[in-house]
């Protein structure tokens, strides 16, 4: 319970800080977002028009008080940038809703991929005694992780999208008028997510089998009679599971911040995208609300992981 | 061995519902991808289809008044009428207004509304909405004009009702190009609620921030028989990469800003089709700088330039080239200035000026150059070799757009930059930046002649007047070497085979509205 309380503590303190620096590096990056929106157009009256409509006239320090007060009271502001009607511009709120369940259901899907596939192939290569399988593996893995994930997402479309015609590139559907179009469109950016961290999970699982199963534990386990199974999954896998978990928690919170990458190699309009268009657009409510979201989850898994750290391992919280 | 075994299938199993996934997804896909199957069978118009066009940016506004984009004034042409509009010849014709007369002075326009013109709510268009969008674009209504060559009107005046009479205060025959701004429902400004509603050949369904926007068929659009599509969706692209692939897919049926390498790849399964743009591109110069300052330096620059060669290598020869800031479509107003500096380099002229202004060594020169323009940026490759040939040490200086409005067009800070004016209907529009104490002069150009001539062009009652000294504005900017202007970009279309009627204009918009297949659905 106190360490729960704690880590509450350690993420406040964190999110603090984080949206400082942020609101900090938007007022030291050159492009003013009033020059940004008028463009060649603008007028000294037009700018001054909508630089009240942004509140951007206030002093730094006052904007960024009002804006934490607004968010401490449930309001995450506007977007600078995004309309909603012709004269309303679109609350963050809303705009980070429409855009989430497409990072998460992204994120879900090549989580499963990775847990379903990699684990089992770690276990099944750590068992490999045979060299051709072995060199195989080795093979696959050492090329699937030295791939950018931008890049397999181009090979992958050309070959699947162009070649195959398995999907449409850029033929996204969204999940609001067709669930099952959508998900068939997630399949391949899923894939392409999912293909390095198999390669690093199953070879990461691997390892610490192996170095595992030339622990003391296992030849008393063995030379008391258990059978190959037993040993493998009652004590080596559980051991060799703890690096692993930690690895997993990394790319969970990695994939759920939003697959920045790939979501613009497939024209994937999640929190990723819309981050990356509001930095360029600087549309600073936006992205501000975007660096608290992706900082909460990083820590909140990363304190997620540790808990079931101590579900497993019982000597942890002995210390 | 048994454990290896279920490992196996299981991995089996996942890749059978990988492909399975294929299956399904090639079915529903195969809609979009007929185009380079199926032969034109008749070039007959039919009504009907939807059609995706893929566009580069979101739109930075749905309210047609405060949109400045020209990717956003391009897709809100399609819902949004004035007065008066653009039509394919650069020319105006009338839209919500049947006829207009402007008095002998050239201080009061009357204009007759068309009968039977409906919003796209089922409204008919009134004097007093066409009064109140008047009203608010000039800044009657609240002091601030949203459309800054309308901020002239003095008043606005129902005299029956179907006739306004505006008055302004300056008499300016460019005017009436203004007259193409958005005519709104009367109070749909101010209200929060409002959607876009227009009078145009499309009407607006919905706008989804990073996806795009959707529109559908005006069915009591005024003017007879069109549109012919049902629906527009005008989809975001990512990036020309993302852009080529969406086309080869098959999810987007038009895409308008291809580069000359993609037409290159998809002119054998699209139709390509290259039109002049309404882009003037430049090495625009700071001619408060020094070196730049000096003349000679900046004539030795518009000689070093070898724009056959800018021009076959990121235009694929198909660019306009130009000496001056005018559009050659723009007919009546265009002047082909004398050539001097040639489109092909004069290093030896080049080099003599240099020497002259004292430059024998030539100087460093630092050239910036918005990076989200890949076009620019390759122009700024080429351009920085030739004028690396005349003794000029280029660097590049590569920054975010946003940057580039701060530091180069508002602050003015910059020795040189390669970049695009989009320039719209009004013939003077791209001229009038030039003048020394206009607040758009970011290239800091001087000159008493230039000033005076622009001076004596505002006072012309008359287009044809004024064309006159139009041209000789275009001269002096030449002569004076002002900036080195390069060509006037092509625009590069791809469309679907099935489609045809795409006009284009010499104003940057996508007009849906004659489009249409060309085989049946």
């Amino acid at each position: 319970m106190k360490y729960i309380g704690k880590k509450v503590i350690t993420l406040i303190m964190t999110l603090f800080l984080v949206s400082v620096a942020a609101f900090i590096a938007f007022q030291v990056i050159p492009g003013d977002v009033v020059t940004s929106i008028l463009g060649t157009e603008a007028t000294p009256e037009r700018e001054a028009q909508l630089r009240e409509e942004l509140g951007l006239d206030r002093p730094a320090p006052e904007r960024y008080l009002n804006w934490v007060s607004g968010v401490l009271s449930g309001d995450l502001g506007v977007s600078y940038r995004y309309s909603k009607s012709m004269n309303e511009m679109m609350p963050v709120a809303e705009l980070i809703a429409d855009k989430l369940p497409v990072t998460l259901y992204l994120a879900a899907y090549s989580l499963i991929l990775i847990i379903v596939i990699s684990i089992p192939l770690g276990v099944f290569w750590a068992r490999c005694k045979n060299p051709a399988p072995n060199v195989l593996l080795n093979i696959l893995s050492q090329g699937a992780m030295a791939v950018p994930s931008f890049f397999l997402g181009i090979l992958i479309t050309y070959l699947f999208g162009i070649v195959f015609h398995c999907f449409t590139p850029g033929g996204y559907v969204s999940y609001r008028d067709d669930l099952s179009g959508f998900f068939g469109y997630l399949l391949f950016p899923a894939i392409s997510i999912a293909i390095p961290k198999i390669a690093m999970t199953a070879r990461f699982l691997r390892n610490s089998m192996l170095l595992e199963l030339s622990s003391d534990y296992v030849r008393t386990a063995r030379s008391k009679g258990c059978t190959n199974r037993r040993v493998m999954y009652r004590h080596v896998l559980r051991n060799a599971f703890m690096p692993v978990i930690t690895f997993l928690g990394m790319i969970i919170a990695e994939t759920i911040a939003g697959s920045i990458v790939i979501e613009q190699v497939f024209g994937l309009p999640g929190v990723g995208r819309l981050l990356i268009s509001s930095i360029s657009t600087r549309d600073f409510p936006v992205v501000e609300i975007l660096v608290l979201y992706i900082t909460a989850v990083v820590i909140v898994v990363y304190c997620l992981v540790d808990i079931l750290y101590r579900m497993i391992d019982p000597r942890i919280s002995d210390k | 061995m048994k454990k290896r075994l279920i490992s196996l299938l299981l991995m089996a199993v996942l890749t059978m519902t990988a492909l399975s996934g294929c299956g399904t997804d090639s079915t529903s896909e195969s809609s979009g991808d007929k185009s380079s199957k199926e032969e034109q069978s008749s070039n007959e118009p039919t009504y009907g289809g939807s059609v995706v066009v893929g566009i580069q940016q979101d739109i930075d506004s749905l309210d047609p008044h405060k949109a400045t984009a020209a990717g956003t004034k391009e897709i809100l042409f399609n819902i949004f009428e004035g007065l008066l509009k653009a039509d394919e010849n650069g020319n105006l014709m009338k839209a919500v207004a049947e006829n207009y007369t402007i008095s002998e002075d050239g201080l009061v326009y009357t204009f007759t509304l068309r009968d039977g013109v409906m919003f796209h709510n089922g409204n008919k268009v009134t004097a007093e909405d066409v009064k109140y969008s008047l009203e608010r674009v000039s800044g009657i209504l609240d002091g601030t004009p949203l459309i800054s060559t309308l901020s002239t009107i003095k008043s606005v005046d129902i005299l029956d009702e179907k006739t306004v009479q505006v008055t302004v205060e300056n008499a300016n025959p460019e005017l009436i190009y203004s007259f193409t701004a958005a005519v709104i429902p009367a109070g749909s400004g101010e209200d929060a609620q409002a959607q876009p509603i227009g009078t145009g050949p499309f009407s607006f369904v919905s706008y989804t921030p990073q996806e795009g926007i959707l529109v559908k068929k005006n069915e009591s659009y005024w003017q007879e028989g069109l549109p012919y599509l049902d629906e527009v969706n005008f989809k975001i692209v990512n990036g020309s990469d993302a852009a080529l692939l969406a086309l080869k897919g098959g999810s987007i049926d038009i895409y308008p800003y291809l580069t000359d390498s993609q037409a290159e790849e998809l002119k054998d399964s699209f139709q390509v089709i290259y039109a002049p743009s309404n882009v003037v591109q430049a090495l625009f110069l700071n001619n408060a700088k020094e070196p730049l300052n000096d003349v000679k330096v900046r004539q030795a620059i518009c000689y070093a330039l070898d724009k056959d060669s800018v021009n076959d290598f990121v235009s694929g020869g198909n660019g306009t080239m130009i000496g001056s800031a005018m559009l050659p479509t723009l007919k009546d107003f265009y002047v082909d200035v004398e050539d001097t500096y040639g489109t092909s380099a004069n290093l030896d002229k080049a080099k003599e000026l240099l020497a002259d202004a004292g430059y024998a060594d030539g100087f460093d020169l630092e050239i910036t150059v918005p990076s989200n323009y890949a076009f620019h940026v390759e122009t700024t490759e080429v351009v920085a070799q030739q004028l690396e040939e005349a003794g000029i040490h280029v660097t590049i200086n590569s920054v975010e757009w946003g940057t580039w409005l701060d530091d180069c067009y508002n602050g003015r800070n910059y020795e040189a930059t390669i970049c695009g004016i989009t320039s719209d209907m009004t013939p003077g529009y791209l001229l009038n930046r030039f003048e020394s104490e206009s607040s758009k002069n970011f290239i800091n150009f001087n000159s008493a002649e230039y000033d005076a001539t622009y001076e004596a062009a505002g006072n012309c009652l008359t287009l044809e007047e004024k064309a006159e000294y139009y041209k000789k504005l275009q001269e002096i900017l030449y002569d004076d070497a002002g900036s080195a202007f390069i060509q006037v970009p092509p625009l590069t279309i791809a469309m679907n085979n099935e489609l045809a009627g795409y006009k284009f204009y010499p104003v940057y918009v996508q007009d849906m509205s004659t489009v249409y297949f060309v085989t049946q659905q």
